[in-house]
């Protein structure tokens, strides 16, 4: 009795804070950019619908070969707001159309990393504002790049896509259309892909290391998840009968394929790592790692400039801002001078 | 095997029996003594199984990758060609089976005029043939180099054509006889696989593409129906395999997996067997008469026009304002 006493007079509260965070976030709702990359016909779409039970794609067309002998590689973004449970989450899917379809695809990989530029110049500009208070972000969060599952490893366009975004985005390579191999195939392609991405120093998204003190069944999970990557998946836009339960799946005369089904597919596997584990982390890369690279860099290559303008060292950058507002310019004048006084 | 036919006599019919059916046998036996050259090439981007499909089609080791020793599975750099022959035996009939691999084809980031190599080998094999044909000592069989068949290999993407299927087929479909195949089509439920093949006859027809086989040489009405019913079909969709499993105490050749066993040879799977029965049962002959009658003639007509515009002498047959009298063709084996 004594001691729980003296305990309750040790409590200050503190550890409710993990409880009012998650108020507030469900609350405030969640947002998430997802890209997704690789040639057509690899399934992206409708593994976007599986993982979130959406049907964003329903009013596509697909464009025949004539329309596709001029195309290039567009940006569309498509925004869904779902619910579950009472929280709420934004998702944004961009896609990138035109990517790797052409017979000429060099460089085919510019605009998208032109995108992925621009959201992270937007946000630093926000940033770096005055009113911060509805700052939008865009950036994009994690890349699911499709691998066909028809070549024997990763191809001349794989490996340079892949190089080009490893430093501005989170990556998450995927074996797509797995169902057309068997279970020795996969592991072989699996291992090959590995192997590659090894080879070319390709930086793709890696788990966190488990906390020591995590329970052994969440680092045998953990472990498992880790060796099997990249993940081999499967999408479906329908749903099936098998073994008595309606499923998602897809229907061959030679047996009925189940997406959730562990021994099917890493599905599940990769929805557990993308939404249920992993997308606090992979915001937390984007903003920590990913975004700040791309800040240093955009400062030093600023101030290199500057000083190329025979300008004082400004310890603060002055954005160059499009359309110069007089009163802001005014603003960071002052805030200039004043930290030049500081130091004196 | 002769038999006695009892032929009604009526009017001017043959008293007798002439035995004229006989000839086919001398045939028959002749072309079995000599036997039959096929060339086959496959086009495709590396890893849609041509090699497995080759040897699945002609149920023995015939690709270039199970020739080679120490055989590396890398993407090359350049589309070149490269040809291995055999020899397989059925039954008494012996065929020199050539097949013609075109690695580096549609791999690289930029395939602009990968498809050039290709053009530049067909047009190779018809300049030797004509070569031989032209000469005044001439072989009593010529060697056949020229392909007979051009297995053209598409990713079961289940959307069009790509770009690049179009520039490839549009181009060789004028001088070889393209068979399209949708590749690893284990892929594709049978919807999927239904859409896909009409998309890309629509395409096909769109960007006027002629494929085997072409309607425009069918010989008669029979041959029509015939083919009709292929074209209605084509592309074939295929699954190639070289091992086998056990299904219903059979032994057969499959692809195993988690949820199923692919049987290559069963047409509610997939459509091997019909492609095997089209290259092989039933049209291998064809394709070789197609080849020599249609598309080497085109060539040799080509070639000697431009040669005599040219003023060079390259034929010694006499040349009519600047036309050619066509000899018979000779039908070969």
């Amino acid at each position: 009795m004594k001691s729980e006493e003296s305990e309750d007079k040790q409590y200050v509260g503190f550890a409710t804070l993990p409880n009012q965070v998650h108020r507030k976030s469900v609350k405030k709702g969640f947002d998430f950019t997802l890209m997704v990359a690789g040639e057509s016909g690899l399934g992206k779409s409708t593994l976007v619908n599986s993982l979130f039970l959406t049907d964003l794609y329903k009013d596509r067309k697909l464009l025949n070969a004539e329309e596709r002998i001029n195309q290039t590689v567009e940006i569309t973004k498509h925004t869904v707001d779902i619910e579950e449970k009472g929280v709420k989450l934004k998702l944004t899917i961009v896609d990138t159309p035109g990517f790797g379809d052409a017979v000429n695809n060099n460089e085919c990989w510019k605009p998208i990393t032109d995108y992925i530029d621009q959201q992270f110049e937007q946000y630093f500009r926000d940033e770096s504002g005055l009113n911060r208070k509805n700052i939008l972000d865009n950036r994009v969060h994690c890349c699911l790049y499709f691998i066909p599952p028809f070549g024997h490893g990763l191809r001349p366009v794989d490996v340079e896509f892949m190089k080009a975004l490893h430093e501005k985005v989170n990556i998450v390579p995927l074996i797509s259309k797995a169902d057309c191999l068997t279970p020795n195939e996969v592991k072989k392609l699996k291992d090959r892909v590995r192997d590659e991405i090894e080879h070319f120093g390709i930086k793709v998204y890696q788990f966190p290391e488990c906390d020591s003190d995590e329970e052994e069944e969440f680092k045998q999970m953990d472990k498992e998840l880790k060796e099997c990557t990249p993940f081999a998946v499967i999408g479906s836009n329908t749903v099936v009968e098998a073994r008595g339960q309606r499923v998602r799946g897809r229907l061959y005369p030679w047996g009925i394929v189940e997406v959730e089904n562990q021994s099917h597919c890493d599905f599940v596997k990769l929805r557990n790592m993308l939404i249920r584990s992993h997308m606090h982390d992979l915001k937390d890369v984007t903003c920590d790692v990913h975004y700040e690279n791309y800040r240093a860099h955009c400062i030093q290559e600023m101030t290199s400039k500057l000083a190329q303008d025979n300008r004082t060292d400004s310890p603060l950058p002055i954005l160059p801002l499009p359309t110069p507002d007089v009163e802001t310019e005014r603003l960071i004048k002052m805030k200039d001078e004043e930290v030049q006084n500081n130091h004196h | 095997f002769l038999k006695k036919k009892k032929t009604p006599c009526v009017g001017r019919d043959l008293f007798g029996y002439v035995g004229i059916e006989a000839v086919l046998d001398q045939m028959r036996r002749k072309t079995m003594k000599a036997g039959f050259e096929f060339n086959i090439m496959v086009v495709g981007q590396s890893g849609l199984g041509k090699s497995t499909l080759v040897n699945t089609l002609f149920k023995s080791k015939v690709s270039r990758k199970s020739c080679t020793p120490n055989y590396e599975e890398k993407i090359s750099k350049t589309v070149h060609l490269q040809s291995v022959s055999h020899i397989i035996e059925e039954k008494g009939v012996k065929m020199k089976l050539t097949v013609i691999d075109t690695p580096g084809f549609g791999d690289q980031i930029n395939n602009e005029n990968c498809w050039e190599p290709i053009v530049k080998y067909v047009n190779e094999q018809y300049e030797k043939y004509l070569k031989e044909e032209l000469n005044v000592n001439r072989k009593r069989r010529i060697p056949d180099t020229r392909v007979h068949c051009c297995v053209y290999f598409l990713p079961a993407t289940g959307h069009w054509l790509r770009p690049i299927d179009v520039e490839f087929m549009r181009r060789l479909g004028k001088i070889v006889s393209i068979v399209p195949v949708i590749a690893k089509a284990d892929t594709l439920t049978l919807e999927e696989r239904l859409e896909f093949k009409q998309r890309i006859r629509q395409d096909l027809q769109a960007n006027g593409i002629r494929v085997y086989p072409q309607k425009e040489y069918d010989e008669d009405a029979e041959d029509r129906i015939l083919n009709d019913k292929i074209r209605e079909n084509i592309p074939f969709a295929v699954v190639g395999t070289d091992k086998e499993h056990q299904v219903n105490g059979n032994k057969v050749l499959g692809r195993k997996t988690k949820w199923g066993i692919i049987e290559v040879e069963n047409v509610a799977h997939c459509e091997f067997a019909l492609l095997r029965d089209l290259l092989i049962r039933s049209h291998l002959q064809d394709l070789k008469d197609v080849t020599h009658n249609i598309h080497y003639e085109t060539y040799r007509v080509k070639r000697l026009n431009e040669s005599n515009a040219n003023g060079l002498a390259l034929s010694p047959l006499t040349l009519e304002n600047g036309t050619l009298e066509k000899s018979d063709a000779e039908s070969h084996l």
